[in-house]
């Protein structure tokens, strides 16, 4: 009787899912092995050697690796600080902290256009100090600038939840037991805020590796990441199947990047807002 | 005597301007069991807590075997402490867990691996080491945290509420436990509970505290048959806390009538608590006691029936016997001199909160 019940509930996203995410993957697995003439190829699996796309794969996993890193690096302090802080109602804190997921994400990226870019508000000020100006726009630092603005709650989240979810008691028994400031960070912390660090991670690399808007805004159409070449393939030069095959090869990426450090759903149990 | 181990002077501590600890002094010696009891938020965990080094005392010093350790933080102390809800490392196997201190000591493999085996001997759990700490039971969990503490040989073994967290029965047996530990140790116990019961089974000396005074110090008979003020009769076991006067040496008033006790020193005509232990009030024929009284109420309560009397002198009594007594049934209340317990009232403002808090 119950499960039938909870059978009937899970319609709504059974449809979803094979409508929505099933079928289309059918189709995009079926073009990538197929040639514009009707043919069975693995020609669009293998273009990703090509050495265009390689360089572009390469630079698409190295700006994600860099963002990714530069997240945990924020994220993993700012968590901490707020661990040991005395606040009693640290949920504000998140919510402040998430605030700017709030606000629309191209509006996002425009706006940090708006600061990096050559006559933007940063090089303004820096003019006015008596500095000389950055020139960071349209190169891939902008880009991973973006990427860490934009993913940073991504990776804030997940951290901060599984930090503050650590008892206290735990890091006092450790003090107790003779470790230092550093041995508690090292023994008790660390090993207990992993997964939400692996959830982070997916969060956070996973979008960046398959970005192309970013790319496209702050790099100023002139750096191509594997996400904006696969956006051409369909938008610009309309081979479908050559696009499917890139997106397939780009996808065996995700499926490690999620197998690897995607394995500890338990630990958002306390992923609110 | 054996010598003083941890000395706390003058100690005040207050959280967002409540006062916690106000002034106190208190001294431990070593191989001691010292509970420190009363109800919650009396400052007991508190005053663990600073000597844990867990909190620094606003005003105030600490020495520990004559060293002022009042800023020293706890990984430095020679004390060691188990926590009321386990505080085991979830990510570490039982043997990691109770390693964990002596690794960070530097102790050779060889040497932490007899010290597992003889902790886990000790609080009766060999082979448990690759366990992890998840799949085992409260009391369990409870025993590996004290292993974890003793192997690091502190001097002082804090103990905060550790059996709170245990079932009735499972508490019974822990409490044997740890005075056999005790023994076996021989270093010195300091252990917080509100639990009157576990302290007076357990301890050498009881320290009762309440709204952070220390109300007396003494041993487990001497808190319980000769209580200092009505909170401490009040708190320790069940208490009959009845207005007298004292109108001499040796002859309280109560409810207008006269009763011999052994109390002297008092002002003539001073208002005072008397205080009576349910055992001690006495049943009988009618005629036989020393005022009469009729029951208004019997529970039974599995060693004794608890009853209510209300006597003819217009003070309702309880008493605890193995007798039964009908309600409604006419009786002789009879209480011997010994039995009444003397007190002076609370003088300031200050004092009468105290108690009634």
């Amino acid at each position: 009787m119950k499960s039938k019940k909870v059978r009937v509930l899970a319609i709504p996203y059974a449809v979803w899912i094979v409508g929505f995410t099933l079928i289309p993957l059918m189709f995009v697995l079926a073009k990538a092995v197929t040639s514009p003439a009707g043919g069975f190829t693995f020609d669009n699996l293998l273009a990703i050697f090509d050495p265009v796309n390689r360089k572009s794969l390469i630079l698409s996993l190295l700006l994600a690796f860099i963002s990714t890193v530069m997240c945990i690096l924020i994220s993993y302090p700012v968590a901490l600080i707020l661990k040991s802080s005395k606040i009693k109602n640290k949920k504000i804190l998140m919510f402040i902290l998430i605030l700017p997921m709030w606000m629309n994400f191209i509006l996002r990226i425009l706006a940090v256009q708006m600061l990096l870019s050559k006559n933007g508000i940063i090089n303004h000020f820096l003019t006015m100090a008596g500095l000389s100006p950055i020139n960071i726009i349209n190169t891939p630092y902008a880009i991973v600038f973006g990427m860490v603005y934009d993913y940073l709650p991504y990776m804030m989240l997940p951290v901060l939840n599984c930090i503050l979810a650590i008892p206290d008691d735990i890091i006092e028994a450790s003090r107790d037991l003779g470790a230092n400031r550093l041995t508690v960070l090292r023994r008790i912390i660390i090993p207990l805020s992993l997964s939400g660090i692996g959830s982070g991670i997916t969060m956070v690399f996973v979008p960046s590796m398959t970005e192309f808007v970013i790319a496209n805004i702050l790099g100023g159409g002139k750096i191509q990441l594997l996400g904006n070449i696969i956006e051409q393939e369909f938008s610009v030069t309309m081979n479908q199947h050559l696009g499917s095959g890139l997106s397939v090869t780009l996808m065996i990426f995700v499926l490690l990047t999620t197998l690897l450090f995607g394995r500890h759903e338990d630990t958002n149990k306390g992923f609110v807002l | 005597m054996s010598k003083k181990l941890i000395e706390l002077n003058h100690i005040s501590k207050s959280f967002d301007n409540t006062l916690v600890l106000d002034e106190l002094d208190l001294y431990i010696r070593e191989n001691e069991f010292v509970t420190l009891l009363g109800p919650s938020g009396c400052g007991k965990t508190t005053l663990l807590r600073i000597i844990g080094g867990f909190e620094k005392p606003d005003i105030g010093s600490v020495f520990f075997d004559g060293m002022d350790i009042t800023m020293l933080p706890p990984n430095h102390r020679q004390v060691n402490t188990v926590f009321q809800k386990y505080a085991l490392f979830t990510h570490m196997t039982i043997a990691e867990n109770i390693a964990f201190g002596l690794r960070i000591k530097k102790k050779s493999d060889a040497y932490i691996k007899d010290k597992i085996k003889y902790a886990l001997d000790l609080v009766n759990l060999p082979g448990f080491e690759n366990r992890m700490p998840d799949s085992l039971s409260g009391g369990q969990q409870q025993r590996i945290a004290i292993a974890r503490a003793i192997v690091n040989e502190p001097k002082v073994l804090l103990l905060d509420e550790p059996l709170g967290a245990l079932d009735l029965k499972l508490r019974q047996e822990m409490q044997y436990e740890l005075i056999r530990l005790k023994n076996e140790l021989g270093i010195t116990f300091i252990y917080v509970t509100h639990d009157q019961e576990e302290a007076l089974t357990m301890s050498d000396t009881i320290v009762v505290m309440n709204q952070g005074y220390i109300q007396q110090i003494g041993t487990p008979e001497c808190i319980y048959n000769e209580p200092e003020n009505a909170f401490v009769a009040d708190f320790i076991g069940e208490s009959n806390i009845i207005d007298g006067v004292m109108l001499e040496d040796r002859l309280v008033e109560i409810g207008g009538q006269k009763f011999a006790c052994v109390d002297t020193g008092f002002e003539k005509n001073e208002p005072v608590d008397v205080v009576i232990r349910p055992e001690d009030v006495e049943l009988g024929e009618p005629e036989g006691g020393q005022t009469e009284g009729t029951v208004t109420s019997i529970i039974f309560k599995g060693v004794h029936w608890e009853i209510q009397v209300e006597s003819i002198i217009g003070i309702t009594f309880m008493a605890q016997t193995t007798q039964h007594f009908p309600v409604g049934k006419r009786v002789g209340i009879s209480i011997i001199p010994d039995n009444f317990q003397i007190m002076h009232k609370p003088q300031s403002e200050d004092e009468e909160k105290l108690i009634e808090e």
